[in-house]
């Protein structure tokens, strides 16, 4: 199994088959990707709304942070969260170190300055152009925030897309704080590193193709719903 | 028996922009606007009359002066060019209504009828952002007018539209019969639509006057010559 042939006929038998092994891994990998999505999707779409129509003093140094967190590297989020949740740690008391929620909490906190970010934009670029008719209608900061998110829908799913392909290529935080156990917390990215450690090969590409494979679906889907809510858009009529 | 004042502005003075430092876009602007009044801002781009507007509807505050409202009116305003969000025309209208406190359900009633009013029925199923300029505006105006205000603030409200459109919302500001503060360059559709003239330049007012005094150029030339030059220069 030392030909880069052999291991990748080999991970595709393993695809085929559906192993189980590799089927749970890349299941947990979906499900906490997709949950640590959806959470900073809501809050980062909220947060990041709000922000593009507040003004407060030091709102350009909560840029800055923000800004300066997009290019966090992910292990030193799974440092931060895992002395968060240490024993010592002041969220130690829950006691989720290596656990599925820790890795949830450290992917959510990964993946958030991202939505923060790019949701502040598109909303503050529409603010800009038409959100002093909706403070003219009487829509507050806050509604007007989240009216002009849900105008700009399509723009803010490409940002949710963007969050859990982040989410789901991360390897550093997730190992830290979830330790790689087999059955629990080993997930696509942390398994391809310990299975190519070991010499196992066809398993460690046989997850890396699943990874490649969730990530053109990903793409695909993007298109897909982009080219449906801009036919929904150019249509007629409203249902 | 005198109207209502709704506005009393003294000495208001507006920065461009909110940096500190901005250049003035009014300076020293004192006027009162009674109810009932029907007032056009002339002047040329960027001589104030879209921040007046803007100040005179809470969106914009100003540097200093005063601005009081003795006798507060409900208002809307009609942007030069008004964007609707990406809901139905109906939803749309409806949203400005539901701001206001009416129940989703009865704003969407009223948001019907409203553009049925307007003769716009037909379109009120259609997603805003597929109308042409000219239907946007006219469903922005009776967005605007569905909240029932006592005063109705136009910035250029004809300013990009084809002829058809433009009778067709000067037609309906016309029939408006509250007060009404609308800028504009046209000055035969000012000659139409006001009682009162306020001339601006440079962030200032140089001429305030009855609509046939600023059109007679003898009083408009006693008053201001730069008011006189300007409506020459428009060839009225």
């Amino acid at each position: 199994m030392n030909s880069l042939g052999d291991s990748g006929l080999a991970a595709l038998r393993l695809i085929a088959e559906l192993d189980p092994l590799l089927a749970s891994i890349v299941w947990r990998s979906l499900s906490l990707s997709a949950a640590a999505s959806a959470i900073a999707i809501l809050l980062g779409t909220f947060l990041g709304a709000w922000l593009a129509v507040s003004h407060f003093r030091g709102r350009g140094l909560v840029l800055a942070l923000l800004n300066t967190m997009l290019s966090l590297p992910s292990v030193v989020v799974g440092l931060g969260v895992y002395l968060l949740l240490s024993r010592s740690g002041p969220l130690g008391f829950l006691g989720w170190l290596y656990s599925f929620k820790a890795m949830l909490l450290a992917q959510t906190v990964l993946v958030l300055p991202i939505v923060i970010a790019l949701v502040r934009q598109v909303v503050e670029d529409a603010d800009t152009s038409h959100g002093e008719q909706l403070r003219s209608l009487g829509a507050g900061p806050r509604l007007r925030g989240m009216l002009l998110a849900w105008d700009e829908r399509s723009a803010v799913l490409t940002v949710a897309i963007a969050a859990f392909g982040r989410a789901i290529a991360e390897v550093g935080a997730v190992m830290l704080v979830g330790g790689n156990m087999d059955g629990f917390t080993r997930v696509m990215t942390t398994s391809i590193a310990l299975e190519t450690s070991k010499g196992d090969l066809p398993l460690a590409m046989g997850l890396g193709l699943v990874l490649l494979g969730v990530v053109l679906v990903l793409q695909l889907l993007l298109a897909g719903l982009r080219a449906w809510l801009q036919a929904q858009d150019a249509k007629g009529a409203v249902p | 028996m005198t109207s209502a004042c709704l506005f009393d502005v003294q000495n208001l003075r507006v920065a461009l922009t909110p940096r500190r430092g901005a250049p003035l876009a009014l300076d020293g602007v004192s006027l009162k606007i009674l109810a009932g009044e029907r007032i056009a801002l002339v002047g040329a781009n960027g001589s104030g009359k879209s921040t007046l507007l803007r100040v005179l509807h809470g969106l914009q505050k100003p540097l200093s002066g005063r601005l009081e409202i003795p006798t507060p009116a409900l208002q809307a305003m009609l942007f030069q060019r008004p964007v609707l969000l990406r809901l139905s025309v109906q939803n749309n209208v409806a949203l400005g209504l539901w701001l206001k406190g009416s129940p989703w359900r009865e704003a969407r009633l009223q948001a019907l009828q409203a553009l049925e009013a307007a003769g716009l029925g037909d379109v009120a199923r259609r997603r805003g952002r597929q109308l042409s300029v000219g239907q946007t505006q006219r469903v922005a105006l009776a967005r605007a007018l569905a909240l029932a205000p006592q005063l109705l603030l136009l910035d250029e409200p004809t300013a990009s539209l084809d002829p058809h459109s433009k009778r067709v919302v000067e037609s309906t500001v016309e029939q408006f019969d509250g007060t009404m503060v609308f800028a504009s360059h046209n000055l035969g559709q000012v000659k139409r639509l006001a009682t009162r003239v306020i001339y601006l330049e440079h962030g200032r007012i140089f001429a305030d006057l009855p609509v046939h005094d600023f059109f007679n150029h003898a009083c408009l030339q006693a008053h201001s010559a730069e008011a006189a030059n300007f409506v020459k220069g428009e060839g009225v």
